[in-house]
């Protein structure tokens, strides 16, 4: 039966996340923003709080992105939705901060998605980060140089990995490595490597164009051992299915940075609605856009990116939740949520003039903080790749 | 003052402007002369005006009489998020696409060429039960509840295989489902059974007026009160059906109300109707409707004031459903083509250039897609909806649009050419940032 609105127990959700944007993460968004590689301390008791939530089925936990097993015959809104919604709200509110987070890393993503129940056992209540680029290897992750070498009961991890989000603040990092570089993206395996791992250094942390409140690392790893039990999924090298396990993680992973898109887009256009109220200008639902003020037509315009967006998320949300392949969908959201919360963040900022480019309101820095969301987790490039890919029905090899 | 942009000032013609332009007409007719050259099939068709004609007309009228109006309830409200038909859903969408992929597509051409739908064609989409979908059971139709999402599922699967046809296929089903929504009950004895019969009559819903910065809620065709009903007076632009519609649903302003809807019979003294060919949307046979002082009875005044703002959002969400049919059509097409042509020793879908705006195509066909369904579900719901249906209608218009052009783009020289149907789509989604009225989901 087709509805698109939220259910009822979804809202209470929502509501309870936007409480808690409010109180804790909206009055230290500007803070943390100029007080880059500042440990949010007030995070630690909202930390406390979501795992109370989590524990009782809502919440913001990375730990719910674990592919839902259907029981029933009847259509859900389980977790990847309840996931979803609340990360729009928590990004409402500052998604530098949700990305700070304790315990709710890509990382545990990972280890939630593609991990034995030992392994989501041994790290039940960890903060784990992910650690994936590397200085010479960006989108093409199959590529990646960081080699792991069995030794005994351990592996063995040499390399060097960039822009690992939470990476100084973790308990453990899930780093991609390969087994045989010239066995290609089948030999690349993902190891949980804990912080204080002798040969693990951080090297150093990023200054950022946006999301300042989340640090961003810099690793090197010389003859770092990690025991065999911290690989993530099966050690064989599968020619055809390795590296489908390892990238499986992303289609879990691509409508929640969407969702991070949409609340930071959400939280941009309210700013601007309130601020054209102010200053005269109404919006109109029923009259051609045409015969309204430009401002007002833009705001229409923007809104219905918004709403495609929104959209495109819940609709891969909902269909991890009712077992759907939703490969594609996942790039469609994270395609149309990305790209659209760069150009509307940007829009408002111009529309509302200096009010949105001084550091007077938090315009600004949603745009800064935008940006990334066209980035990580996959390019607008990659999206495009794999939607295109999909579409044609063509392999990376023939579609490059 | 800053009045010396583009378009700032007329084109004034010159002396030698004035002898070109005789020479122009000398040339032209010579050409005529010494060729021989028929004007096209279409001009000829379309000289055939229809002024105070006294066509064939139905007479409407009354079969029984009801106590009072037959509203169909609103849908059941809904628990979760959900994307899934109902079983019933699916099969009708199943149904009216195999309609539109072998009665549709095939004729498409022709009927664009032609200005016209084959009548046959349109008999076969009544017989299908187009407009039965929205009337209720004991009015002779199938509904028991509002389905506004169905009537978007039927559109939407009409227009993957003609916009223009689909859009004749759906023109008597706005008027029907304007009566059920908000007919009285006299309207509704008189109108309906004619539209649940063997032999549904053409009708049209005509909102949209010809001037730029067209509003639907600032109407220039006009309704005053008279001793025994209404008069109006006014031009109706691009009516599908005009000229072979029984009966209308005009909007007019009425004087201290504002916008509101009226059943016009096509018999009526002082109504003609002109052709009016656009660029496309032309196997819908659109055509000017003029009313001269037309005068109707008290009871032609369809539905109170909230029911034009209604009427004009559902409408929109109609043109949305009929967006998100070509734009898969379109989809379908550059696939199979950009798959299929070789440039440079590959498939030209080898190329990123390429590649991507198919991906874009699928992205934000997908959105728009999702964002009709969900105005569409609140409609149905009984829920606020105009804010939904405006948003779906941007983003129909506007991406819509790009989608057309695109499809004509990534068939390169081929794509502008009439041996492909993407050049009529190109015209034909122009209409959906352009189009009030017409169809009513």
């Amino acid at each position: 039966m087709i509805n698109l609105e939220i259910s009822p127990k979804l809202a209470t959700l929502v509501d309870q996340a936007r409480q808690a944007a409010l109180a804790f993460l909206r009055p230290n968004s500007r803070k943390y923003d100029q007080a880059e590689h500042t440990y949010p301390t007030e995070l630690d008791t909202l930390a406390s709080l979501l795992d109370g939530l989590s524990a009782s089925g809502g919440g913001a936990g990375a730990a719910g992105v674990r592919k839902a097993k259907k029981t029933s015959k009847g259509v859900v809104n389980g977790a990847n939705m309840s996931l979803a919604v609340g990360t729009m709200e928590m990004c409402w509110g500052d998604a530098g901060l949700l990305l700070a987070m304790p315990r709710q890393g890509l990382g545990n993503a990972a280890i939630a998605s593609v991990g034995n129940d030992d392994q989501v056992a041994r790290y039940k209540g960890k903060w784990a980060a992910m650690a994936i680029t590397e200085p010479d290897t960006g989108s093409d992750s199959g590529a990646i140089r960081t080699t792991a070498v069995r030794d005994g009961d351990d592996y063995v991890l040499n390399g060097e990995k960039i822009f690992v989000t939470s990476g100084e603040r973790a308990d453990c990092v899930v780093v991609w490595a390969t087994l045989d570089r010239t066995k290609g993206k089948a030999a690349i395996k993902s190891f949980v490597v804990d912080r204080d791992t002798p040969g693990f250094e951080l090297v150093r942390l990023e200054h950022k164009l946006g999301i300042r409140a989340s640090d961003t690392a810099h690793f090197r790893l010389t003859n770092a051992r990690v025991p065999a039990r911290n690989l993530l999924g099966t050690p064989d090298i599968l020619p055809d299915q390795g590296f489908a396990g390892v990238m499986q993680t992303f289609d879990n992973t691509r409508p929640l940075v969407a969702a991070m898109a949409v609340g930071i887009t959400r939280a941009a256009l309210e700013k601007t609605r309130e601020l054209l109220t102010e200053a005269g200008i109404t919006i109109d639902y029923d009259r051609p856009p045409h015969t309204q003020p430009a401002a007002a037509a833009a705001f229409l315009t923007m809104e219905a990116d918004y709403e495609s967006a929104y959209l495109l998320t819940l609709q891969a949300a909902w269909m991890a939740d009712n077992g759907k392949p939703n490969s594609l969908q996942a790039s469609y959201a994270k395609a149309k949520a990305g790209r659209s919360a760069t150009d509307i963040t940007l829009r408002c900022v111009e529309l509302c003039g200096t009010v949105g480019y001084n550091e007077q309101s938090l315009l600004e820095k949603w745009s800064r903080d935008a940006k990334i969301m066209d980035i990580f987790e996959g390019t607008q490039q990659i999206q495009q790749l794999i939607i295109a890919r999909r579409l044609l029905g063509k392999t990376s090899a023939e579609l490059k | 003052m800053s009045g010396e942009g583009l378009g700032a000032r007329p084109h004034r013609q010159g002396a030698l402007g004035v002898t070109m332009s005789v020479l122009n007409r000398v040339a032209g007719s010579r050409l005529v002369a010494r060729l021989g050259v028929k004007a096209p099939v279409d001009r000829a068709l379309y000289q055939v005006t229809r002024t105070g004609f006294t066509a064939v007309n139905r007479t409407f009228a009354a079969t029984r009489t009801l106590s009072a109006p037959r509203r169909l309830p609103a849908a059941p409200e809904r628990a979760v998020f959900d994307l899934t038909p109902t079983e019933e859903q699916a099969m009708i969408a199943d149904t009216v696409r195999e309609f539109a992929a072998e009665r549709l597509r095939p004729s498409a051409s022709e009927a664009d060429e032609k200005c016209a739908a084959p009548p046959e064609l349109l008999a076969t989409a009544a017989a299908l039960g187009v407009t039965l979908i929205g009337v209720p059971e004991d009015l002779g139709g199938v509904a028991t509840e509002r389905s506004t999402v169905t009537n978007v599922l039927v559109a939407e699967a009409l227009a993957h295989g003609d916009l223009g046809l689909a859009v004749a296929c759906l023109a008597p089903a706005a008027v029907s489902n304007a009566l059920v929504l908000w007919g009285d009950q006299t309207q509704q004895a008189t109108y309906l059974p004619s539209f649940t019969g063997e032999d549904v009559p053409a009708a049209a819903l005509a909102v949209q007026e010809a001037r730029p910065l067209f509003d639907p809620f600032a109407l220039r065709t006009t309704a005053h009160r008279t001793t025994g009903g209404f008069v109006l007076s006014g031009e109706k632009s691009m009516v599908p059906l005009a000229s072979s519609a029984e009966l209308f649903v005009v909007a007019a302003e009425l004087a201290g109300r504002g916008p509101a809807l009226f059943l016009v019979e096509s018999s009526s003294q002082g109504l003609s109707v002109d052709p009016e060919p656009a660029m496309g949307l032309r196997a819908a046979a659109t055509g000017r409707l003029t009313l001269s002082k037309v005068a109707v009875p008290a009871t032609a005044l369809l539905g109170d004031s909230a029911a034009y703002a209604d009427c004009v959002r559902l409408s929109r969400l109609g043109w949305c459903a009929l967006a998100v049919g070509t734009g898969a059509a379109v989809l379908a097409y550059v696939t199979d083509y950009v798959n299929t042509r070789e440039a440079f020793g590959e498939p030209v879908s080898h190329r990123q250039g390429v590649a991507f705006r198919v991906a874009d195509i699928g992205t934000e066909l997908d959105g728009m897609r999702l964002a009709t369904y969900r105005a569409a579900s609140r409609a149905e719901q009984g829920k606020p909806f105009a804010r939904e249906a405006a948003l779906a209608r941007t983003l129909c218009a506007t991406k819509g649009m790009t989608i057309g052009s695109d499809g004509v783009q990534l068939l390169g020289g081929h794509g502008y050419v009439k041996e492909h149907p993407v050049e009529r789509w190109y015209r034909d989604l122009r209409a959906v940032g352009v189009m009030e009225g017409a169809v009513l989901v």
